[in-house]
């Protein structure tokens, strides 16, 4: 009787799962069917497994290229981040002076505002950047890769900030006295030491970056620039909907996600849970 | 010569990062300031004509503005209760121990790693022709039915699609708060004959009141903040009736062009949200000196 209820649980654990998980069943089946079969009953397996639809929707969102798009702006500016946010933190934990707590405490501090506050007027400030020094800051990879930096950075520094803290300087003291500049006690002995708190900042970032939209809307113009979340947008703007090939398309920009999650799942279950709880 | 050189590399070291910070976010924090005094159409060649605090005055009696913070209000209600019920059940399912914890915590976590905007579309096709389908199959047709053309049941559909996103990250939150409390106490609890309700009612949640707080001002949070659900799912619809804040500041600035007072609104919606984390940070830490 013990036996039964502990694995009456068990199936009631997995089907809940599963039900929680319908949606995307719903997206996957209705995938592959023909407009009469969808209409028939959404809930049916498809009879036939054609990949035409994703065809069509592939071609349809440019998906190559958006692909290409967030792959690209998502592993440079994570890696600007882990780069700057990293030296930033070691230095404001090392120098503990007045002007060290003031940017510190700025970082953090602005962490409070939200995103709709400032698009609008840094819109209108990088606009004026480019038209006074030519720095190509809208419309391009490098200046959305640029904007990713500066909105991710607080988190970024403060992660670090707090891991820093806890390592004892006496390891660098020594590195220094043996005559090692800063920039080589920061990469040799340092930035190593800090890898379980780069998994998370990379792991926070990454999930951030390429799920991105409202950033990339008004920064990027250009059909060809694209990230995987606009294609979406303007592939559900431009057409009238026709559900399987749109069903085709979300299973699409989901695929990546999936396998991000399968190769980093416990990295990103710990990274997640670390960097809400602080 | 060394104090010298200690300088530069605290420049090299801190410099790219601030300047780049600088330019994305303070300076045009301020500069928005800064514009929310000034009526403007965002074109260049129109003249920005400054009306000192007017924009904040006129919003008062916006009635549409104050029938979005009402919607938003009701929204972070009804999410704030259902994502913190689902993520603390999943939470308390998961560690108990079961065969399968760790492939269902796998599966409630998942779609919170889709973007907002994609998870959306899903739904969209989900509660409109999905719903419509499965209506004229079954019969029950005072269900099933295209939610997303009804004020109230669209509402409903946004909260729906939220806290599936959220409740699986509120999960990581709980179970964590879970995993803290002492087996040993469990376990005397036990052994003192008290039932699963009881050790429930009386040791877990006491114990998971921190857990408890972070999670409540998270959702809220980010439900006030809520933004790409509401663009994919309702896109405001129908009839406005699900215009959240975050998009009504955006249709106000680019939809409307009222750049001045649209910036205004964003003012406002920054201090209400600084108030609320900041709240949170101060209860947060409390607690931790009291335990």
């Amino acid at each position: 009787m013990r036996l039964f209820k502990k694995y009456l649980k068990e199936i009631l654990l997995v089907v809940g799962a599963l039900v929680f998980l319908s949606p995307v069943y719903i997206m996957l089946v209705n995938s592959f069917k023909s407009r009469s079969e969808l209409y028939e009953n959404v809930l049916a397996l498809p009879e036939t497994l054609t990949f035409e639809h994703y065809i069509r929707a592939m071609d349809r969102m440019n998906f190559g290229l958006a692909f290409f798009n967030s792959l690209v702006i998502t592993i440079i500016s994570v890696v600007i981040i882990v780069i700057l946010s990293s030296m930033t933190a070691w230095m404001l934990v090392r120098k503990d002076n007045t002007l060290s707590r003031i940017i510190f405490m700025t970082f953090i501090a602005t962490m409070l505002i939200p995103f709709q506050t400032i698009m609008m007027p840094l819109i209108q400030f990088m606009d004026q950047i480019m038209s006074t020094t030519g720095l190509p800051m809208l419309n391009t990879r490098s200046g959305l890769i640029f904007m990713h930096v500066g909105f991710n950075a607080s988190l970024a520094v403060f992660l670090y900030h707090g891991f820093i803290k806890s390592i004892p300087v006496s390891l660098e003291e020594s590195a220094e006295i043996d005559g090692a500049n800063k920039f080589t006690v920061f990469w040799k002995i340092i930035f190593p030491i800090l890898k379980p708190i780069t998994v998370t900042v990379i792991i926070l970032n990454v999930i951030q970056i390429w799920n991105d939209y409202l950033l990339p809307s008004l920064v990027l113009t250009d059909q060809s620039l694209r990230t995987i979340p606009l294609a979406t947008f303007y592939f559900f703007g431009e057409f009238t909907i026709q559900w399987n090939q749109a069903m085709a398309g979300l299973v699409l920009t989901i695929i990546p996600v999936v396998i991000f999650y399968v190769f980093a799942q416990k990295h990103i279950i710990r990274g997640i849970g670390e960097g809400a709880v602080k | 010569m060394s104090k010298h050189r200690n300088k530069l590399w605290y420049l090299v070291f801190v410099l790219p990062l601030f300047i780049i910070f600088a330019t994305v976010v303070l300076i045009p924090f301020v500069i928005g300031i800064f514009y929310s005094f000034f009526e403007w159409d965002g074109f260049s060649a129109n003249p920005m004509v400054y009306v000192g605090l007017d924009n904040y005055i006129e919003l008062i009696d916006d009635g549409r503005f104050v029938n979005s913070a009402w919607l938003t209000l009701e929204f972070t209600i009804l999410s704030l209760v259902l994502v913190n019920v689902l993520g603390l059940g999943f939470a308390l399912l998961v560690t108990s121990a079961f065969k399968s914890a760790n492939f269902a915590r796998t599966m409630f976590f998942m779609p919170n790693l889709i973007g907002g905007l994609i998870l959306g579309y899903i739904w969209q096709f989900i509660f409109s022709d999905g719903f419509r389908i499965i209506g004229d199959l079954t019969g029950n047709e005072e269900v099933f039915r295209n939610w997303l053309t009804d004020r109230d049941l669209a509402m409903y559909a946004l909260v729906i699609v939220f806290s599936w996103q959220m409740a699986g990250y509120m999960m990581i939150i709980y179970i964590a708060g879970i995993q803290s409390i002492p087996g040993e106490v469990m376990e005397a609890a036990e052994i003192d004959g008290a039932n699963y309700w009881q050790r429930l009612k009386n040791i877990v949640m006491p114990l998971l009141m921190p857990a408890l707080t972070i999670s409540l001002f998270l959702t809220l949070s980010f439900s006030f903040k809520i933004y790409d659900v509401n663009l994919s799912l309702t896109s405001g619809g129908p009839a406005n009736s699900t215009e959240l804040l975050a998009m009504h500041i955006y249709n106000e600035i680019f939809g409307y062009n009222n750049y001045g007072y649209g910036q205004a609104k964003a003012i406002i919606f920054f201090i209400v949200i600084a108030a609320i984390t900041l709240v949170q940070v101060y209860m947060t830490k409390k607690r931790e000196v009291e335990m």
